[in-house]
Protein backbone atom coordinates (compact mmCIF):
# COMPACT_ATOMS: atom_id res chain seq x y z
CA UNK A 1 0.00 0.00 0.00
CA UNK A 2 2.88 2.21 1.07
CA UNK A 3 4.65 1.38 -2.28
CA UNK A 4 1.52 2.91 -4.20
CA UNK A 5 1.21 5.75 -2.20
CA UNK A 6 5.17 6.56 -3.25
CA UNK A 7 4.59 5.44 -6.69
CA UNK A 8 1.31 7.83 -7.09
CA UNK A 9 3.34 10.53 -5.64
CA UNK A 10 6.33 9.85 -7.91
CA UNK A 11 4.00 10.20 -11.07
CA UNK A 12 2.48 13.53 -9.26
CA UNK A 13 6.34 14.62 -9.16
CA UNK A 14 5.84 14.75 -13.06
CA UNK A 15 5.44 18.29 -14.67
CA UNK A 16 3.63 18.07 -17.87
CA UNK A 17 5.41 21.17 -19.11
CA UNK A 18 8.70 20.19 -18.51
CA UNK A 19 8.08 16.97 -19.52
CA UNK A 20 6.80 18.58 -23.59
CA UNK A 21 10.40 20.36 -23.38
CA UNK A 22 12.58 17.77 -22.67
CA UNK A 23 11.17 15.49 -24.94
CA UNK A 24 11.18 17.96 -28.01
CA UNK A 25 14.69 18.80 -26.35
CA UNK A 26 15.73 15.32 -27.36
CA UNK A 27 14.33 14.67 -30.66
CA UNK A 28 16.20 18.20 -31.28
CA UNK A 29 19.72 16.91 -29.94
CA UNK A 30 18.86 12.92 -31.88
CA UNK A 31 19.17 15.58 -35.16
CA UNK A 32 22.83 16.70 -34.59
CA UNK A 33 23.96 13.28 -35.38
CA UNK A 34 22.44 13.45 -38.99
CA UNK A 35 23.74 17.09 -38.84
CA UNK A 36 27.45 16.38 -38.33
CA UNK A 37 26.69 13.28 -41.01
CA UNK A 38 26.30 16.20 -43.36
CA UNK A 39 28.65 18.27 -41.82
CA UNK A 40 31.57 15.71 -42.07
CA UNK A 41 30.54 14.33 -45.06
CA UNK A 42 30.56 17.47 -47.33
CA UNK A 43 34.02 18.30 -45.85
CA UNK A 44 35.79 14.80 -47.50
CA UNK A 45 36.10 14.03 -51.02
CA UNK A 46 33.15 12.54 -52.83
CA UNK A 47 34.84 8.74 -52.59
CA UNK A 48 34.26 8.96 -48.65
CA UNK A 49 31.02 10.98 -48.60
CA UNK A 50 28.82 7.94 -47.76
CA UNK A 51 31.75 6.25 -45.34
CA UNK A 52 32.38 9.45 -43.39
CA UNK A 53 28.08 10.05 -43.12
CA UNK A 54 27.50 6.12 -42.47
CA UNK A 55 30.44 6.65 -39.15
CA UNK A 56 27.39 9.37 -37.56
CA UNK A 57 24.32 7.61 -38.50
CA UNK A 58 25.70 4.21 -37.41
CA UNK A 59 26.61 5.63 -33.70
CA UNK A 60 22.75 6.45 -33.77
CA UNK A 61 22.09 2.40 -33.97
CA UNK A 62 25.41 1.10 -31.72
CA UNK A 63 25.42 4.09 -29.10
CA UNK A 64 21.91 4.03 -28.90
CA UNK A 65 21.32 0.09 -27.78
CA UNK A 66 24.59 -0.12 -25.93
CA UNK A 67 23.78 3.30 -24.09
CA UNK A 68 19.94 1.33 -22.96
CA UNK A 69 21.74 -1.73 -22.20
CA UNK A 70 24.66 -1.10 -20.51
CA UNK A 71 25.56 2.39 -20.68
CA UNK A 72 23.09 4.30 -18.73
CA UNK A 73 23.88 2.46 -16.11
CA UNK A 74 27.28 2.87 -15.93
CA UNK A 75 27.05 6.30 -16.12
CA UNK A 76 23.85 7.54 -14.11
CA UNK A 77 22.66 4.08 -11.44
CA UNK A 78 24.06 4.71 -7.76
CA UNK A 79 27.61 3.52 -7.64
CA UNK A 80 30.81 4.73 -6.60
CA UNK A 81 33.04 8.35 -7.15
CA UNK A 82 34.42 6.79 -10.41
CA UNK A 83 31.88 4.76 -12.16
CA UNK A 84 27.82 4.13 -11.78
CA UNK A 85 27.01 0.53 -10.63
CA UNK A 86 24.89 -2.07 -12.49
CA UNK A 87 21.15 -1.22 -11.07
CA UNK A 88 19.79 0.21 -14.07
CA UNK A 89 21.20 -2.59 -16.82
CA UNK A 90 18.70 -3.36 -19.38
CA UNK A 91 16.87 -0.17 -17.97
CA UNK A 92 15.75 -2.27 -14.65
CA UNK A 93 13.83 0.29 -12.76
CA UNK A 94 14.11 3.06 -14.99
CA UNK A 95 10.38 3.40 -16.03
CA UNK A 96 7.90 6.19 -15.85
CA UNK A 97 8.39 7.55 -12.45
CA UNK A 98 10.12 11.12 -11.86
CA UNK A 99 13.54 11.74 -12.42
CA UNK A 100 13.60 14.75 -11.17
CA UNK A 101 10.42 16.60 -12.96
CA UNK A 102 10.34 14.15 -15.81
CA UNK A 103 9.92 10.50 -16.99
CA UNK A 104 13.25 8.69 -15.81
CA UNK A 105 12.97 6.95 -18.91
CA UNK A 106 12.92 10.48 -20.91
CA UNK A 107 16.31 11.40 -19.26
CA UNK A 108 17.57 8.13 -19.87
CA UNK A 109 16.89 8.99 -23.47
CA UNK A 110 18.03 12.48 -23.53
CA UNK A 111 21.31 11.50 -22.17
CA UNK A 112 21.56 8.68 -24.56
CA UNK A 113 21.18 10.90 -27.70
CA UNK A 114 24.22 12.91 -25.82
CA UNK A 115 26.37 9.60 -26.06
CA UNK A 116 25.32 8.74 -29.71
CA UNK A 117 26.97 12.00 -31.09
CA UNK A 118 29.98 12.41 -28.98
CA UNK A 119 31.01 9.05 -30.34
CA UNK A 120 29.92 10.18 -33.51
CA UNK A 121 32.18 13.36 -33.24
CA UNK A 122 35.29 11.13 -33.16
CA UNK A 123 34.93 10.21 -36.78
CA UNK A 124 36.00 13.44 -38.19
CA UNK A 125 39.92 12.48 -36.89
CA UNK A 126 39.57 9.22 -38.88
CA UNK A 127 37.52 9.54 -41.90
CA UNK A 128 38.87 8.42 -45.43
CA UNK A 129 41.26 5.82 -44.00
CA UNK A 130 39.98 3.74 -40.90
CA UNK A 131 38.09 0.60 -41.48
CA UNK A 132 34.15 0.43 -40.47
CA UNK A 133 34.06 -2.52 -38.65
CA UNK A 134 37.14 -1.02 -36.64
CA UNK A 135 35.36 2.40 -36.38
CA UNK A 136 32.32 0.56 -34.83
CA UNK A 137 34.26 -1.82 -32.03
CA UNK A 138 36.00 1.65 -31.14
CA UNK A 139 33.04 3.74 -30.39
CA UNK A 140 31.20 0.52 -28.93
CA UNK A 141 33.92 0.24 -26.38
CA UNK A 142 34.85 4.03 -25.88
CA UNK A 143 31.31 4.59 -24.94
CA UNK A 144 31.09 1.79 -22.12
CA UNK A 145 34.67 2.24 -20.78
CA UNK A 146 35.43 6.44 -21.50
CA UNK A 147 32.47 8.01 -21.74
CA UNK A 148 30.19 6.25 -19.00
CA UNK A 149 32.71 6.63 -16.46
CA UNK A 150 33.73 10.53 -17.43
CA UNK A 151 29.84 10.85 -17.33
CA UNK A 152 29.22 9.37 -14.32
CA UNK A 153 31.89 11.65 -12.67
CA UNK A 154 30.62 15.18 -14.13
CA UNK A 155 26.64 14.72 -14.00
CA UNK A 156 26.06 11.14 -12.21
CA UNK A 157 27.47 12.08 -9.09
CA UNK A 158 30.78 11.42 -9.42
CA UNK A 159 34.17 12.95 -7.78
CA UNK A 160 34.38 15.92 -10.39
CA UNK A 161 30.45 16.77 -9.26
CA UNK A 162 31.79 16.45 -5.82
CA UNK A 163 34.12 18.90 -6.53
CA UNK A 164 31.66 20.83 -7.91
CA UNK A 165 32.83 21.09 -11.63
CA UNK A 166 30.93 23.45 -13.82
CA UNK A 167 29.53 21.63 -16.82
CA UNK A 168 25.98 22.90 -18.08
CA UNK A 169 25.47 20.46 -21.62
CA UNK A 170 28.86 18.28 -21.78
CA UNK A 171 32.22 20.89 -22.59
CA UNK A 172 34.41 18.29 -20.72
CA UNK A 173 32.14 15.27 -20.83
CA UNK A 174 31.28 15.58 -24.54
CA UNK A 175 33.54 17.81 -26.49
CA UNK A 176 36.96 17.65 -24.55
CA UNK A 177 36.03 14.11 -24.16
CA UNK A 178 35.73 13.71 -27.98
CA UNK A 179 38.35 15.99 -29.30
CA UNK A 180 41.38 13.90 -27.19
CA UNK A 181 40.23 10.73 -28.34
CA UNK A 182 39.73 12.01 -31.58
CA UNK A 183 43.33 13.03 -31.51
CA UNK A 184 44.66 9.29 -30.36
CA UNK A 185 42.65 7.56 -32.65
CA UNK A 186 44.42 9.96 -35.69
CA UNK A 187 47.61 9.43 -34.09
CA UNK A 188 47.36 5.05 -33.88
CA UNK A 189 45.21 5.03 -37.15
CA UNK A 190 47.98 7.35 -38.86
CA UNK A 191 48.19 9.92 -41.55
CA UNK A 192 45.75 9.48 -44.79
CA UNK A 193 48.24 8.38 -47.77
CA UNK A 194 47.57 11.47 -49.36
CA UNK A 195 47.98 13.90 -46.95
CA UNK A 196 51.29 16.99 -46.53
CA UNK A 197 51.35 15.69 -50.78
CA UNK A 198 47.64 16.50 -52.20
CA UNK A 199 45.36 18.67 -51.34
CA UNK A 200 41.63 17.32 -50.21
CA UNK A 201 39.07 19.60 -50.76
CA UNK A 202 35.49 19.63 -49.37
CA UNK A 203 33.57 17.92 -51.84
CA UNK A 204 30.19 19.24 -51.22
CA UNK A 205 29.89 23.02 -49.43
CA UNK A 206 26.67 23.49 -49.37
CA UNK A 207 26.32 20.07 -46.86
CA UNK A 208 28.86 21.64 -44.79
CA UNK A 209 27.04 24.83 -44.60
CA UNK A 210 23.40 22.29 -44.08
CA UNK A 211 24.92 20.23 -41.50
CA UNK A 212 26.46 23.28 -39.41
CA UNK A 213 23.14 24.75 -39.68
CA UNK A 214 21.29 21.99 -38.28
CA UNK A 215 23.65 21.21 -35.42
CA UNK A 216 23.12 24.99 -34.60
CA UNK A 217 19.22 24.11 -34.85
CA UNK A 218 19.73 20.91 -32.80
CA UNK A 219 21.60 22.49 -30.23
CA UNK A 220 19.24 24.41 -28.61
CA UNK A 221 17.92 21.16 -27.19
CA UNK A 222 21.39 19.87 -26.54
CA UNK A 223 21.84 23.26 -24.16
CA UNK A 224 18.47 24.36 -23.41
CA UNK A 225 17.58 20.59 -22.75
CA UNK A 226 19.97 20.49 -20.43
CA UNK A 227 18.07 22.66 -18.05
CA UNK A 228 15.68 19.48 -17.64
CA UNK A 229 12.76 22.04 -16.91
CA UNK A 230 11.03 24.00 -19.33
CA UNK A 231 12.38 27.45 -17.24
CA UNK A 232 14.13 30.48 -16.93
CA UNK A 233 17.49 28.66 -16.91
CA UNK A 234 16.23 26.73 -20.03
CA UNK A 235 15.57 30.44 -22.07
CA UNK A 236 19.03 31.47 -20.58
CA UNK A 237 20.71 28.36 -21.94
CA UNK A 238 18.83 28.93 -25.11
CA UNK A 239 20.10 32.94 -25.35
CA UNK A 240 23.36 31.84 -24.86
CA UNK A 241 23.18 29.05 -27.78
CA UNK A 242 22.18 31.52 -29.92
CA UNK A 243 24.35 34.23 -29.05
CA UNK A 244 28.04 32.65 -28.22
CA UNK A 245 28.21 31.01 -32.19
CA UNK A 246 26.85 34.78 -33.82
CA UNK A 247 29.41 36.04 -31.89
CA UNK A 248 32.23 33.31 -32.89
CA UNK A 249 30.79 33.36 -36.72
CA UNK A 250 31.45 37.20 -36.94
CA UNK A 251 34.57 36.61 -35.02
CA UNK A 252 35.69 34.04 -37.35
CA UNK A 253 34.42 36.08 -40.63
CA UNK A 254 36.78 39.01 -39.65
CA UNK A 255 39.83 36.34 -39.27
CA UNK A 256 39.25 34.96 -42.12
CA UNK A 257 39.08 38.29 -44.44
CA UNK A 258 42.17 39.31 -42.71
CA UNK A 259 44.17 35.72 -43.20
CA UNK A 260 42.74 35.28 -46.66
CA UNK A 261 40.73 38.13 -48.26
CA UNK A 262 37.70 35.90 -48.20
CA UNK A 263 34.85 34.88 -46.04
CA UNK A 264 34.88 31.37 -46.36
CA UNK A 265 31.85 29.36 -46.03
CA UNK A 266 33.85 26.36 -44.57
CA UNK A 267 34.79 28.94 -42.57
CA UNK A 268 31.70 30.04 -41.68
CA UNK A 269 30.54 26.88 -41.34
CA UNK A 270 33.69 25.94 -38.56
CA UNK A 271 33.32 29.31 -36.59
CA UNK A 272 29.49 28.37 -35.80
CA UNK A 273 30.43 24.77 -34.37
CA UNK A 274 32.89 26.43 -32.65
CA UNK A 275 31.23 29.12 -30.65
CA UNK A 276 28.33 25.95 -30.18
CA UNK A 277 31.19 24.18 -28.67
CA UNK A 278 32.37 26.62 -26.51
CA UNK A 279 29.07 27.98 -25.35
CA UNK A 280 27.98 24.32 -24.14
CA UNK A 281 29.82 24.26 -20.95
CA UNK A 282 28.85 27.70 -19.76
CA UNK A 283 25.29 27.87 -21.29
CA UNK A 284 23.01 28.14 -17.89
CA UNK A 285 25.53 29.82 -15.81
CA UNK A 286 26.47 32.64 -17.60
CA UNK A 287 24.81 35.90 -18.56
CA UNK A 288 23.91 36.51 -22.73
CA UNK A 289 26.80 39.46 -22.95
CA UNK A 290 29.18 37.30 -21.09
CA UNK A 291 27.79 34.41 -23.99
CA UNK A 292 28.95 36.84 -26.55
CA UNK A 293 32.35 37.72 -25.01
CA UNK A 294 32.73 33.93 -24.91
CA UNK A 295 31.86 32.82 -28.35
CA UNK A 296 34.34 35.78 -29.77
CA UNK A 297 37.37 34.81 -27.79
CA UNK A 298 36.62 31.08 -28.10
CA UNK A 299 36.94 31.58 -31.77
CA UNK A 300 40.39 32.80 -31.79
CA UNK A 301 42.55 29.90 -30.86
CA UNK A 302 40.48 27.06 -32.75
CA UNK A 303 40.90 29.40 -35.61
CA UNK A 304 45.06 29.57 -35.39
CA UNK A 305 45.38 25.70 -34.62
CA UNK A 306 43.44 24.86 -37.62
CA UNK A 307 45.04 27.31 -39.94
CA UNK A 308 48.19 25.47 -38.49
CA UNK A 309 46.83 22.30 -38.73
CA UNK A 310 48.58 21.26 -42.22
CA UNK A 311 51.65 22.01 -40.74
CA UNK A 312 51.34 19.21 -38.35
CA UNK A 313 52.15 15.13 -38.84
CA UNK A 314 49.01 14.55 -36.96
CA UNK A 315 46.11 13.91 -39.58
CA UNK A 316 42.89 14.85 -38.10
CA UNK A 317 40.77 14.90 -40.79
CA UNK A 318 37.70 17.12 -40.03
CA UNK A 319 39.83 19.07 -37.22
CA UNK A 320 37.99 17.48 -34.40
CA UNK A 321 40.80 18.19 -32.02
CA UNK A 322 40.76 21.95 -32.67
CA UNK A 323 37.13 22.32 -32.93
CA UNK A 324 35.64 20.13 -30.19
CA UNK A 325 38.90 19.68 -27.84
CA UNK A 326 39.80 23.53 -28.01
CA UNK A 327 37.37 25.03 -28.40
CA UNK A 328 35.51 22.76 -25.58
CA UNK A 329 38.69 23.24 -23.37
CA UNK A 330 38.25 27.19 -24.16
CA UNK A 331 34.36 26.87 -23.18
CA UNK A 332 35.42 24.99 -20.32
CA UNK A 333 37.53 27.11 -18.83
CA UNK A 334 35.84 30.58 -19.14
CA UNK A 335 33.03 28.79 -17.63
CA UNK A 336 35.09 29.23 -14.33
CA UNK A 337 35.97 33.01 -15.37
CA UNK A 338 32.45 34.23 -16.21
CA UNK A 339 29.95 32.41 -13.93
CA UNK A 340 27.61 34.55 -12.49
CA UNK A 341 25.67 33.97 -9.74
CA UNK A 342 22.70 36.10 -10.77
CA UNK A 343 21.86 33.64 -13.73
CA UNK A 344 22.67 30.45 -12.71
CA UNK A 345 24.17 30.18 -8.98
CA UNK A 346 27.91 29.39 -9.44
CA UNK A 347 30.53 32.33 -9.37
CA UNK A 348 33.26 32.49 -11.57
CA UNK A 349 37.04 34.17 -11.96
CA UNK A 350 35.55 37.41 -12.42
CA UNK A 351 33.81 37.31 -9.13
CA UNK A 352 36.90 36.60 -7.67
CA UNK A 353 35.89 33.17 -7.34
CA UNK A 354 39.76 31.53 -8.02
CA UNK A 355 38.46 27.95 -6.53
CA UNK A 356 35.64 27.32 -9.72
CA UNK A 357 38.65 28.60 -12.00
CA UNK A 358 41.26 25.92 -10.48
CA UNK A 359 38.36 22.97 -10.20
CA UNK A 360 37.36 23.89 -13.91
CA UNK A 361 41.04 22.84 -15.02
CA UNK A 362 41.21 20.16 -13.19
CA UNK A 363 37.87 19.21 -14.26
CA UNK A 364 39.10 19.62 -17.90
CA UNK A 365 42.60 17.78 -17.05
CA UNK A 366 41.04 14.43 -15.83
CA UNK A 367 38.99 14.24 -18.77
CA UNK A 368 42.20 14.54 -21.13
CA UNK A 369 44.17 12.50 -19.36
CA UNK A 370 41.74 9.49 -18.48
CA UNK A 371 40.05 9.98 -21.94
CA UNK A 372 43.58 9.85 -24.01
CA UNK A 373 44.70 6.98 -22.51
CA UNK A 374 41.53 4.41 -22.54
CA UNK A 375 41.25 5.44 -25.45
CA UNK A 376 44.82 4.43 -26.70
CA UNK A 377 44.49 1.28 -24.88
CA UNK A 378 41.29 0.23 -26.45
CA UNK A 379 42.65 0.59 -30.22
CA UNK A 380 45.79 -1.17 -29.16
CA UNK A 381 43.88 -4.01 -28.39
CA UNK A 382 41.56 -3.58 -31.52
CA UNK A 383 44.43 -3.27 -33.51
CA UNK A 384 45.34 -6.98 -32.23
CA UNK A 385 42.17 -8.61 -33.40
CA UNK A 386 41.55 -6.37 -36.95
CA UNK A 387 43.63 -4.02 -38.66
CA UNK A 388 42.68 -0.77 -38.14
CA UNK A 389 43.25 0.77 -41.19
CA UNK A 390 41.53 0.03 -44.96
CA UNK A 391 43.85 -1.28 -46.97
CA UNK A 392 45.56 0.76 -49.56
CA UNK A 393 43.47 0.00 -53.07
CA UNK A 394 40.46 1.18 -50.74
CA UNK A 395 41.88 4.18 -49.36
CA UNK A 396 42.91 4.76 -53.32
CA UNK A 397 39.50 4.41 -55.08
CA UNK A 398 37.69 5.92 -51.70
CA UNK A 399 36.18 3.44 -48.66
CA UNK A 400 32.41 3.92 -49.94
CA UNK A 401 32.26 0.54 -52.46
CA UNK A 402 34.69 -1.28 -50.81
CA UNK A 403 32.63 -0.46 -47.16
CA UNK A 404 29.33 0.10 -48.20
CA UNK A 405 29.18 -1.78 -51.80
CA UNK A 406 27.63 2.33 -52.63
CA UNK A 407 28.40 5.59 -54.27
CA UNK A 408 27.23 8.54 -52.86
CA UNK A 409 26.55 9.87 -56.80
CA UNK A 410 26.04 6.64 -58.57
CA UNK A 411 25.54 7.53 -62.28
CA UNK A 412 23.77 3.91 -62.96
CA UNK A 413 25.06 4.15 -66.81
CA UNK A 414 25.82 0.42 -68.16
CA UNK A 415 24.74 -0.83 -64.47
CA UNK A 416 23.47 -4.40 -64.69
CA UNK A 417 20.99 -5.69 -62.09
CA UNK A 418 21.98 -9.45 -60.80
CA UNK A 419 18.89 -11.20 -60.42
CA UNK A 420 18.45 -13.47 -57.17
CA UNK A 421 18.56 -16.11 -58.62
CA UNK A 422 21.78 -15.92 -60.17
CA UNK A 423 23.24 -15.13 -56.72
CA UNK A 424 21.12 -17.42 -54.83
CA UNK A 425 23.29 -20.59 -55.99
CA UNK A 426 26.68 -18.76 -55.22
CA UNK A 427 28.59 -18.42 -52.20
CA UNK A 428 28.50 -14.64 -50.14
CA UNK A 429 30.33 -12.31 -52.50
CA UNK A 430 32.56 -9.66 -50.22
CA UNK A 431 31.04 -6.46 -52.22
CA UNK A 432 33.38 -4.15 -54.01
CA UNK A 433 35.13 -7.25 -54.68
CA UNK A 434 35.66 -7.33 -58.85
CA UNK A 435 34.26 -10.41 -59.94
CA UNK A 436 37.12 -11.82 -61.32
CA UNK A 437 38.96 -12.04 -58.21
CA UNK A 438 35.93 -13.62 -56.54
CA UNK A 439 35.77 -16.56 -59.24
CA UNK A 440 39.52 -17.19 -58.93
CA UNK B 1 51.89 18.24 -84.21
CA UNK B 2 49.73 15.37 -82.63
CA UNK B 3 46.62 15.12 -79.92
CA UNK B 4 47.16 13.06 -77.19
CA UNK B 5 44.27 11.49 -75.66
CA UNK B 6 44.65 9.46 -72.04
CA UNK B 7 42.04 7.63 -70.34
CA UNK B 8 43.07 7.29 -67.11
CA UNK B 9 41.65 6.25 -63.61
CA UNK B 10 40.34 9.20 -61.40
CA UNK B 11 42.35 8.92 -58.61
CA UNK B 12 46.07 8.56 -60.65
CA UNK B 13 44.88 12.21 -61.83
CA UNK B 14 46.52 14.54 -59.69
CA UNK B 15 50.23 12.27 -60.33
CA UNK B 16 49.53 12.28 -64.19
CA UNK B 17 49.07 16.58 -63.69
CA UNK B 18 52.49 16.87 -61.51
CA UNK B 19 54.26 14.10 -64.22
CA UNK B 20 53.21 16.21 -67.55
CA UNK B 21 54.01 19.34 -65.53
CA UNK B 22 57.49 17.88 -64.75
CA UNK B 23 57.92 17.34 -68.78
CA UNK B 24 56.62 20.92 -69.46
CA UNK B 25 53.59 20.31 -70.78
CA UNK B 26 51.09 22.43 -69.47
CA UNK B 27 48.09 22.87 -71.79
CA UNK B 28 45.55 19.96 -71.61
CA UNK B 29 41.95 19.99 -71.58
CA UNK B 30 39.71 17.33 -69.15
CA UNK B 31 36.78 15.48 -69.08
CA UNK B 32 35.10 13.27 -66.11
CA UNK B 33 33.85 10.05 -68.08
CA UNK B 34 32.68 6.84 -67.82
CA UNK B 35 34.78 3.79 -69.80
CA UNK B 36 34.82 0.09 -69.79
CA UNK B 37 38.47 -1.52 -70.66
CA UNK B 38 38.13 -5.02 -70.20
CA UNK B 39 38.91 -4.98 -66.63
CA UNK B 40 35.97 -6.64 -64.47
CA UNK B 41 32.69 -5.12 -62.90
CA UNK B 42 32.85 -4.29 -59.74
CA UNK B 43 29.56 -5.17 -57.53
CA UNK B 44 27.15 -2.89 -55.56
CA UNK B 45 24.24 -2.95 -53.60
CA UNK B 46 21.30 -0.58 -53.83
CA UNK B 47 18.55 -2.06 -51.01
CA UNK B 48 19.20 -4.53 -51.41
CA UNK B 49 19.42 -5.50 -55.29
CA UNK B 50 22.71 -6.40 -56.59
CA UNK B 51 23.93 -4.57 -59.69
CA UNK B 52 26.70 -4.93 -61.59
CA UNK B 53 28.74 -1.12 -62.45
CA UNK B 54 29.57 -2.12 -66.31
CA UNK B 55 31.16 1.35 -66.22
CA UNK B 56 33.53 2.89 -64.59
CA UNK B 57 34.15 6.19 -64.05
CA UNK B 58 37.50 7.47 -65.88
CA UNK B 59 39.36 11.08 -66.56
CA UNK B 60 40.12 11.84 -70.13
CA UNK B 61 42.79 14.01 -70.86
CA UNK B 62 43.38 15.83 -74.74
CA UNK B 63 46.64 17.14 -74.81
CA UNK B 64 48.02 19.18 -78.33
CA UNK B 65 51.98 18.71 -78.62
CA UNK B 66 54.20 19.33 -81.36
CA UNK B 67 56.40 16.93 -82.28
CA UNK B 68 59.42 16.94 -79.77
CA UNK B 69 57.14 17.48 -76.67
CA UNK B 70 54.96 13.64 -77.70
CA UNK B 71 57.00 10.96 -76.40
CA UNK B 72 58.41 13.02 -73.36
CA UNK B 73 54.07 13.69 -72.42
CA UNK B 74 53.04 9.91 -73.35
CA UNK B 75 56.03 8.13 -71.12
CA UNK B 76 54.88 11.16 -67.86
CA UNK B 77 50.90 9.55 -68.84
CA UNK B 78 52.01 6.21 -68.50
CA UNK B 79 54.27 5.70 -65.70
CA UNK B 80 52.13 8.09 -63.41
CA UNK B 81 49.44 6.24 -64.42
CA UNK B 82 50.21 2.62 -64.02
CA UNK B 83 49.15 0.57 -60.81
CA UNK B 84 49.69 -2.73 -63.23
CA UNK B 85 45.91 -3.95 -62.58
CA UNK B 86 43.48 -4.03 -65.45
CA UNK B 87 41.60 -0.80 -65.78
CA UNK B 88 44.86 1.48 -66.06
CA UNK B 89 43.45 2.85 -69.11
CA UNK B 90 45.17 3.86 -72.88
CA UNK B 91 46.58 6.56 -74.64
CA UNK B 92 45.60 7.60 -78.11
CA UNK B 93 47.81 9.35 -80.41
CA UNK B 94 46.41 10.91 -83.30
CA UNK B 95 47.41 13.62 -86.35
CA UNK B 96 46.66 16.57 -85.80
CA UNK B 97 45.83 18.75 -89.21
CA UNK B 98 45.56 21.80 -87.56
CA UNK B 99 45.44 24.29 -84.62
CA UNK B 100 44.67 28.00 -84.24
CA UNK B 101 45.34 29.72 -80.72
CA UNK B 102 41.87 31.96 -80.45
CA UNK B 103 43.52 35.29 -78.32
CA UNK B 104 46.13 35.52 -81.19
CA UNK B 105 45.07 33.55 -84.42
CA UNK B 106 48.72 32.01 -84.17
CA UNK B 107 48.44 28.68 -86.11
CA UNK B 108 50.05 24.98 -85.20
CA UNK B 109 53.16 24.94 -83.89
CA UNK B 110 53.44 28.14 -82.44
CA UNK B 111 49.85 27.54 -81.24
CA UNK B 112 50.96 24.42 -79.05
CA UNK B 113 53.62 25.64 -77.81
CA UNK B 114 53.49 26.76 -74.20
CA UNK B 115 53.52 30.68 -73.26
CA UNK B 116 57.14 31.32 -71.63
CA UNK B 117 55.80 33.89 -68.90
CA UNK B 118 53.37 32.06 -66.87
CA UNK B 119 51.76 34.34 -64.44
CA UNK B 120 49.84 33.21 -62.05
CA UNK B 121 47.03 35.17 -60.97
CA UNK B 122 45.31 34.76 -57.63
CA UNK B 123 41.52 35.33 -57.50
CA UNK B 124 40.51 37.59 -54.46
CA UNK B 125 43.32 38.55 -52.96
CA UNK B 126 43.77 41.33 -51.16
CA UNK B 127 47.63 41.38 -50.34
Amino acid sequence: MEEAVDKLADVAAVSGADTAWMIVATALVLLMTPALAFFYGGLVRQKNALNTMMMSFASLGVVGVLWATVGYSLAFAPGTDFIGGLDYLFLRGVGMEAQGTIPHLLFMVFQGTFAIITAALISGAVAERMRFDAYLAFISLWILGVYAPVCHWVWGGGWLAKMGALDFAGGTVVHVNAGIAAVVAARIVGPRRDYGRQAMLPHNVPFVLLGAGLLWFGWFGFNAGSALAADGLAALAFANTMLAPAAALVVWMFLDVRATGSTTAVGAATGIVVGLVAITPAAGFIGPMAAIALGGLAAVPSYFAIAKSQTHKLDDSLEVAAAHGLGGLVGAVLTGVFAASAWGGATGLLAGNFKQFAVQIVAVLAAMVYSGLVSWALLKGISMVIPLRADEKSERIGLDVPMHGEEAYSHGDGAVLIAPEALAGASPVPLGVPASEQAV
Amino acid sequence: MKLITAIIRPEKLNEVLSALYEVEVRGLTLTRCLGHGGEMEAVETYRGSTVKMGLVEKVKLEIGVSDAFLDAAIYACMHSARTGEVGDGKIFVTDLEKVVRIRTGEQDESAVTPLADLSVEVQGSAA
